[in-house]
């Protein structure tokens, strides 16, 4: 287990951009129980990892000796997940085998009051399962068996640790495939994508993880093994699925995932279309929309895009482009073959100077391979860069992109190159910048933030797939209220009240739960302003 | 109407109207009903009830409201049908927010104009609001889901007052808890919705039905589930079947561009085999005795889900324990995406249909006591029944999650305000 990730910054003692994060402060636990800082130091401080040191034997009982990782340069290797600029090291890792093991562990953290986080494939890209120098990290990679397929009813049932990628793989013999499919799919796990919701470039079409999640086993904060839904997606009562899935591993930790498999497409087909500028590029998005046509993708790559994936893949897209638009179309056979003849003048109609399609698998795949690369590639253009998740309504694209070109003008040293999911207006703008200029770091993270604010003022959202984790907390106010923060609060106490489950993940200031919701804390606005009377 | 609410409602802006006899659900005659125009005026009702410690009911066309359990309690219906507005239909963006007292037929006709539709089956009467509260869903539901998956933004009053969005305006956001989600389906238990913003999908060029009778459940069975699993992309996998014994027949809803609905139709009456055939118009008995149906007036609607690939033991278990309890279920509905629905007419024995619901729970395997460690698989819920039904059949069975669900129903409403007694283990 002493291997050191590859993503996770090289080396041991290698240059980082940001040091490990210091031991956080115990938060308040106003109905947590237990010491939660069994040793302090000779001033009376807590001493970080003694409360996890405590825990070993116990971890181990569980888990094994395997299943425990407690050195301090083994323990490094979990110090973050796919962002990379937060880093803490865990108090104690551990990497059980079994539901079973999973509640139990989390009874264990929950006695002694120690957090815990739950960590998948650590493909992540919000921080969400950044662990807790004063926790324990539970690592579901050794929990990767399919459990059960059955074609008839379209269902299949994993454990968490397994690949998005190897769901697919299995049912395809039956003629199914796992329809969302994040660009980490190799990688990241199943569990993982339902703590994030993920979607993936196909997800306009097929959408997100919540529309084919049909049940799910938990552990709940405090240990309790049990099942959300039946795997029908009609189970009684309240959607707990939906409000589980998405909610960054702050409600509980899944061990069994029952997803639906979608028929294979008879069908599928790509087009490459260049044009002149974004502009025109979206102007065809607009009018494919319009048309009715709903490809199962649509993305797009700006000419600082393609000139990075030109530089590392050498995908050979149209010269001189200032943008490419790759739409895909999936379906049965002469739905795809009416729609790419469509889809084909429509791009025309936009002024493409150019258009390629591609039918078979090798074809696509080298149309793909441009935009894949992409986020990578632009390390071939530039020291550093950030990659923002923003969402605009899909009609405001052009109006965001160039605001966010006149943004990037405005900065000394910055560059913006987009890459995004134009059929859903999901923008990933790749923030440029050289980290060896002084203050190049900075400038780049404001502009990443000021992106985030086009979006929010456009209607959009401040993330469409990478979750909100550590790294956007702080936006959560800037796009909801007080009353909606504490409402969805409201939720996170009903699983979570104690806090200890992911704790500092999504929301900007934890709720204490011991508050009684419905008691009055202030006079409703209409009273306090004299229009309401109330007796 | 006591003098007490009626001075708290005054103030508030909204209609209210003294209650009567139509305005009784299920037995249970509240004593006001008010009638917000606006967010402001619903959160000014919701903070004068919770200040009286009394309790509310959020009614929309009312056409289910009597379903499941009676409230424990109801001292003033919410009436959303005065906010009725189409507040934004973003049509470039695939997108409509409406209030919740918006009815289904008057957004259709809305959306309709710029050739886009809200993909769910629901009566043309049934307001917005009552949709997602009640997860209405009809045959569609194969290939678009139910509401919970078409909502993608929401705006609620809590029983304290306080006025709480979630989600937005687009498609494509993982930003916070999902509380549209929780609230699909919650019918009223845990506030009140007074906004929904959807996603939509285009009008279909050309819709067809391929349709066939089937003299028995087994060869129905296969080939729905043929058809529903093949890459034909059915847009619903629909079976009706009026008594025990009769002639099954089977429907499937194609939808798309018009060539490439035509070559399907012609393949997927292959797939269904001889006889099948092709039409413009659904069967008559299309989405009947279902949730987005008026449903048997005065008789007992069941709703089983199962794992499609029970659908044969299931129909089998249905006509068995009719037999044993005496009873003439009629089923109807989404056999593809495993759903069914069986009408009890309102002649029916009160107990013997008590009867043939708990029969069926245990044929099935989803009448187990809640044994949170299994997987269900399934379920069967009643849900509409006479009174007499009622008092003798716990109308939703064991429900999964459901320790949770009660901690949910704390956290958003402590006070037990809202609809009382309606949800599953009496929430």
């Amino acid at each position: 287990m002493a291997a050191y990730a590859p993503d996770a910054g090289g080396a041991p003692g290698a240059a980082r951009r940001q040091p490990p994060a210091p031991a956080q402060p115990p938060a308040p636990t106003p109905d947590g129980g237990g010491p939660r800082w069994p040793a302090l130091d000779e001033k009376g401080l807590p001493v970080a990892g003694a409360a996890t040191a405590a825990l070993i034997p116990v971890m181990t009982r569980i888990c094994g000796a395997a299943g425990v990782v407690s050195d301090p340069r083994d323990l490094r290797t979990y110090e973050c997940d796919g962002l990379t600029s937060h880093r803490t090291a865990p108090g104690l890792v551990v990497l059980p085998d079994t539901a079973e093991q999973v509640a139990e562990v989390v009874r264990a953290c929950a006695a002694a009051s120690v957090p815990f986080v739950a960590r998948g494939s650590g493909t992540g890209l919000s921080g969400g399962a950044l662990p807790r120098s004063d926790g324990v990290l539970i690592v579901t990679s050794r929990m990767r068996q399919i459990l059960e397929i059955d074609p008839v009813s379209r269902r299949a049932i994993v454990e968490p640790g397994v690949t998005n990628l190897s769901v697919s793989k299995a049912v395809e013999p039956y003629g199914f495939f796992y329809a969302p499919d994040p660009s980490s799919q190799v990688i990241c796990s199943v569990g993982g994508n339902v703590a994030e919701n993920s979607g993936g470039a196909h997800c306009l079409k097929h959408g997100f993880t919540v529309h084919h999640v049909m049940g799910l086993e938990i552990v709940t904060p405090d240990g309790d093994l049990l099942w959300l839904g039946d795997g029908t997606g009609a189970s009684p009562g309240y959607d707990l699925i939906g409000a589980f899935t998405g909610s960054e591993g702050t409600l509980g930790i899944v061990t069994k995932i029952v997803v639906k498999l979608t028929p294979l497409p008879e069908a599928v087909t790509c087009l490459l279309a260049a044009f002149d500028s974004t502009s025109a590029g979206g102007t065809a998005v607009s009018l494919i929309i319009g048309a009715g046509i709903v490809p199962a993708a649509i993305e797009m790559m700006d000419a600082l895009s393609i000139e990075a994936a030109e530089a590392a893949v050498h995908c050979n897209y149209p010269a001189g482009a200032g943008a490419v638009l790759v739409v895909e179309l999936d379906g049965p056979a002469a739905d795809v073959e009416t729609d790419r003849t469509a889809v084909r003048q429509l791009c025309e109609q936009a002024g493409a100077r150019e258009i390629r399609v591609a039918d078979d698998p090798a074809e696509r795949a080298r149309i793909w391979a441009g935009r894949k690369s992409a986020f990578a590639a632009v390390g071939r253009i530039s020291p550093a860069y950030i990659v923002q998740d923003g969402v605009v309504p899909r009609t405001a694209l052009s109006e965001v992109l160039a605001k966010i070109s006149e943004l990037s003008a405005s900065v000394e040293g910055v560059r913006v190159a987009n890459v995004f999911h134009a059929g859903d207006g999901n923008l990933h703008p790749l923030v440029l910048f050289d980290d060896s200029i002084a203050g190049a770091g900075q400038a780049a993270e404001e502009v990443s933030g000021q992106i985030l604010d086009l979006c929010i003022q456009a209607g959009g959202s401040i993330t469409g797939e990478h979750g909100v984790g550590v790294d956007k907390s702080r936006y959560m106010t800037k796009m909801f209220g007080d009353d909606d923060l504490d409402t969805m609060q409201l939720l996170r106490c009903a699983f979570n009240p104690r806090n200890l489950c992911n704790p500092g993940k999504v929301f900007p200031t934890p709720r204490l739960c011991g508050e009684v919701p419905g008691v009055r804390r202030a006079p409703h606005p209409a009273v306090a302003s004299g229009d309401v009377d109330l007796f | 109407m006591s003098a007490e609410i009626a001075v708290a409602l005054a103030g508030t802006g909204a209609v209210v109207g003294e209650a009567g006899p139509a305005d009784s659900v299920a037995g249970v005659a509240p004593a006001c009903v008010a009638y917000p125009g606006t967010v402001e005026q619903a959160a000014g009702v919701m903070t004068a009830v919770a200040g009286l410690g009394m309790t509310v009911l959020p009614r929309g066309s009312g056409r289910t409201i009597s379903w499941g359990p009676p409230p424990a309690c109801c001292d003033v219906i919410t009436d959303m049908t005065q906010m009725d507005r189409i507040l934004e239909h973003a049509s470039g963006d695939l997108v409509v927010r409406a209030e919740a007292g918006v009815t289904v037929g008057q957004l259709a006709k809305v959306l309709a104009e710029k050739g886009q539709r809200l993909a769910l089956d629901a009566h043309p009467g049934a307001t917005v609001g009552g949709v997602v509260a009640m997860g209405t869903a009809g045959p569609l539901r194969l290939r678009y889901g139910t509401s919970r998956d078409l909502l993608i933004g929401i705006t609620v009053v809590r029983p304290d007052g306080r006025v709480a969005h979630a989600g937005g305006r687009v498609v494509k956001n993982v930003a916070g808890y999902d509380i549209g989600k929780l609230f699909a389906g919650s019918r009223g238990t845990l506030g009140l919705i007074t906004e929904a913003t959807f996603r939509l999908h285009p009008l279909a060029a050309l819709t067809t039905y391929v349709t066939r009778d089937y003299a028995d459940a087994a060869t129905a069975a296969e080939a729905v589930l043929a058809a529903a699993a093949s890459p034909l992309q059915a847009s619903a996998a629909e079976i009706s079947r009026p008594e025990p014994g009769a002639p099954v027949g089977a429907g499937i809803m194609l939808e798309g561009n018009a060539s490439g609905v035509r070559e399907r139709a012609d393949r997927m009456a292959g797939l269904l085999g001889n006889g099948a055939q092709a039409a413009l118009e659904a069967p008559g008995w299309w989405g009947q005795q279902g949730e987005a149906s008026a449903g048997p007036v005065g008789g007992t609607l069941v709703r089983v889900t199962f794992w499609a690939a029970e659908l044969r033991r299931v129909l089998d278990a249905i006509d068995a324990v009719a037999v044993d309890a005496g009873v003439t279920p009629a089923v109807n509905g989404s056999a593809g995406a495993g759903v069914l629905y069986i009408s009890l007419d309102a002649g029916e024995d009160a107990d013997q249909v008590a009867v043939f619901v708990r029969a069926l729970r245990a044929a099935t395997g989803h009448g187990r006591a809640d044994d949170q460690r299994a997987l269900a698989r399934g379920s069967v819920v009643v849900l509409t029944a006479p009174a007499s039904v009622q008092a003798s059949v716990d109308m939703w069975g064991p429900v999964p999650g459901l320790a949770l669900m009660r901690a949910v129903k704390r956290q958003f409403d402590p006070g037990g305000t809202m609809a009382p007694g309606r949800f599953a283990g009496g929430i």
